[in-house]
């Protein structure tokens, strides 16, 4: 008699040792003489919970979690792989209202089987959106695509239908599909989840996109912090072309879909399309102007498609279940879900597949529970290092793109990071324009001098040089970053900076006026 | 300092691998990292006169990119996350215990050369902040202990 055992291989995982627990749950089984078939699944994103093992049972899955190699022993002395009770036990791994209460729709499938198991994933609906968009015209697949008010998921929201549209309008022998996978914000780790538990489902994603615009070859272009990612896309991609999904002929039609794997280099500006074009074609990343449009002159000057993992890992399921389905979600102009990642310092973070319209608060509290330390939360940044700061008074507020442009904030790549309240604001501001001034690619003189000189002057207001004067002169210079930047590097630099400096003036050493926002 | 006969093979046969393939800097300059753990100054000329471009091109392309080292690290090489989340769990204390305790500040190696101290910019690790990555390990929850593991076993493996 065999147990069936799961064990994350997801890097989260990893990083709280799941890989020992692997090693002392395999001792420990040979010890005893219980046979048992562990499965390295990816995670569920529960990572308060990591690393979380899952038992097999007739009723389900249960999960034990956060198990260390000091919990081992205890947990066959309890039977744990009969799914028994343990001090750590947390019953059905569905029914743990942390995870029973998603929408998940893009993360359907994370964290269930070993993310490389090309079987398991066609049995859990996989191809099924690819299938249907074989038996469908480009247009027809565009026009799925862009009833599903799906919006780039990256962070800027473009429509991804429109976008889709323009790359199958404008004529070309060749275009190109580049998957956006350097995810650099701070807070945000759903595409590293995606390429790590469900790398099918991207490939899938990018498939399909190919054969709306007439594309034959698509590149991922992944950073180099992802060294799992990495491996585990490639192993990915091989398995999809020997099954036939991928290279000549895909399924059998006529359509030639070629995918390759591109690391990145360590700069956050290339996450920004037209640097990561340059990037990718074996240059400096340097923003270039637009237009044109990448979607018009692209990679190599053809027409290209530019998308973020998760938009398109979340094409498959619009062409399986269709656009109302996706579209039914969400709210607004916000249509469907968002993976939401909560971060930093909160008690329960992970991974949050919900509709659009939930609150900063229901995230924070409900499922967050607050800070780590016990302190109260301060300040969330929201979208990563361009989001603003966001006060407490503001935590009502639904996630919907456009109640956050209303407050000059941003739902960017939907990451939140929690501080409590012995964050100085000042500093993080400083923070701010340091890493701006790291990151810059140096093209225009507001992000490339305004970076350094915005450091200067949050300096000189916190030692309480001619206060009045460099709060003055920090808001002027913040306008002309704003309007006069290239891209959002150093066009959105001064999100973080103003909001911090208008809702946390004491921080920065000025007195508390009526906020400014 | 000139390149060893052997780096130089190796430098030229990745200059070859990559002749034909578009945008082939960003894989060829990863290859020969990889391989001899930093990229020689000593190479620009080869791969510039292969792919036609210019010296400056080259250091150009190089320079940009926070990956590419110009010289060799240590033995192993730990990168601490200094971005928005690991800073929200205290990870400038580690910042500090770590230089405090190799002696060392950022892209520096120590004495004994076993180890290198890079900063780096999120490793997506945020759900489990503070994060540093010890080669291609990354770590989660980082506390000064974790961190004195880190360094003990990186004097092991050198």
């Amino acid at each position: 008699m065999s147990y069936k055992i799961y064990i994350p291989i997801d890097s989260t995982a990893l990083s709280l040792g799941a890989d020992d627990v692997y090693k002392a749950i395999q001792d420990e089984a040979s010890l005893r003489k219980i046979n048992l078939q562990i499965v390295r699944n990816g995670s569920r994103g529960l990572f308060w919970l990591e690393p979380m093992i899952e038992v097999e049972t007739s009723q389900g899955r249960i999960a034990y979690g956060p198990i260390t190699i000091d919990d081992v022993p205890s947990l066959f002395d309890a039977e744990f792989y009969l799914g028994k009770a343990h001090s750590l036990s947390h019953g059905l791994t569905e029914e743990i209202t942390w995870l029973k209460n998603q929408e998940r729709l893009t993360f359907a499938r994370a964290g269930i089987t070993d993310p490389i198991n090309i079987e398991e994933y066609e049995k859990l609906d996989g191809f099924q959106g690819l299938k249907n968009a074989i038996n469908l015209k480009p247009n027809e697949i565009v026009k799925i695509v862009t009833e599903s008010g799906l919006r780039g998921r990256g962070g800027a929201a473009f429509p991804t239908g429109i976008k889709w549209q323009t790359v199958l309008d404008t004529p070309g022998e060749k275009k190109y599909i580049v998957c956006n996978a350097d995810e650099g914000d701070s807070g945000t780790y759903s595409d590293r989840m995606i390429m790590e538990n469900d790398p099918f489902v991207l490939i899938e994603g990018m498939i399909i996109a190919g054969i709306a615009v007439g594309a034959d070859q698509g590149y991922i272009y992944l950073r180099s912090e992802y060294p799992d990612a990495l491996k585990v896309l490639n192993q990915a991609i091989n398995i999809a072309k020997e099954k036939g999904y991928l290279g000549k002929k895909v399924l059998g039609t006529d359509f030639n879909f070629e995918l390759e794997v591109t690391r990145a280099a360590g700069a956050y500006i290339c996450g920004e399309e037209t640097s990561l074009l340059e990037s990718l074609e074996g240059k400096r990343g340097m923003v270039r102007y637009k237009p044109p449009l990448p979607a018009i002159e692209g990679l190599y000057g053809k027409p290209t498609v530019v998308n973020n993992v998760i938009s398109l890992a979340t094409i498959p399921i619009i062409l399986d279940k269709g656009a109302k389905y996706y579209a039914d979600y969400g709210m607004g102009r916000s249509k469907g879900t968002l993976p939401i990642q909560l971060a930093g310092n909160l008690k329960k973070t992970g991974l949050i597949e919900k509709a659009f319209g939930i609150t900063l608060r229901e995230l924070l509290y409900d499922y967050g529970e607050g800070s780590a330390t016990g302190k109260p939360i301060k300040a969330v940044q929201v979208g990563g290092p361009l989001g603003a700061f966001i006060p407490e008074s503001q935590f009502d507020m639904p996630l919907d793109y456009e109640t956050f442009a209303k407050v000059n904030a941003v739902v960017g790549h939907g990451g939140i990071v929690a501080f409590d309240d012995s964050v100085d604001m000042a500093k993080m501001a400083r923070y701010s324009f340091e890493f701006c001034a790291i990151e810059s690619c140096g093209k225009c003189t507001p992000c490339r001098i305004g970076s350094t000189r915005g450091m200067e002057v949050i300096d000189k207001i916190k030692s309480g040089v001619e206060v009045e004067k460099n709060e003055k002169l920090l808001r002027d210079l913040a306008e002309t970053m704003v309007h006069g930047s290239l891209c959002a590097m150093g066009g959105m630099t001064p999100f973080p900076v103003i909001s911090a400096l208008n809702f946390f003036p004491q921080d920065f050493g000025l007195e508390k006026t009526d906020a400014k926002a | 300092m000139a390149l060893t006969t052997e780096s130089e093979e190796k430098i030229k046969q990745l200059i070859d691998k990559f002749q034909n393939k578009p945008g082939a800097l960003l894989p060829l300059m990863h290859a020969i990292q990889d391989d001899l753990g930093f990229v020689p100054e000593e190479a620009y000329p080869l791969i510039a006169k292969a792919y036609q471009l210019s010296i400056a091109e080259i250091h150009g392309f190089v320079t940009f990119y926070h990956h590419f080292r110009r010289k060799p690290s240590g033995k192993n090489i730990l990168h601490i996350c200094r971005a928005e989340s690991c800073q929200s769990m205290g990870s400038e204390s580690i910042e500090q215990y770590c230089k405090d305790k190799l002696g060392i500040d950022y892209h520096e190696t120590t004495a004994d050369n076993t180890l290198t101290l890079e900063p780096i910019y999120c490793l997506g690790n945020c759900a489990c902040s503070p994060a540093v990555m010890i080669n291609e390990k990354v770590i989660g929850r980082v506390t000064q202990s974790k961190i004195d593991q880190i360094i003990t076993e990186s004097k092991v493996k050198a």
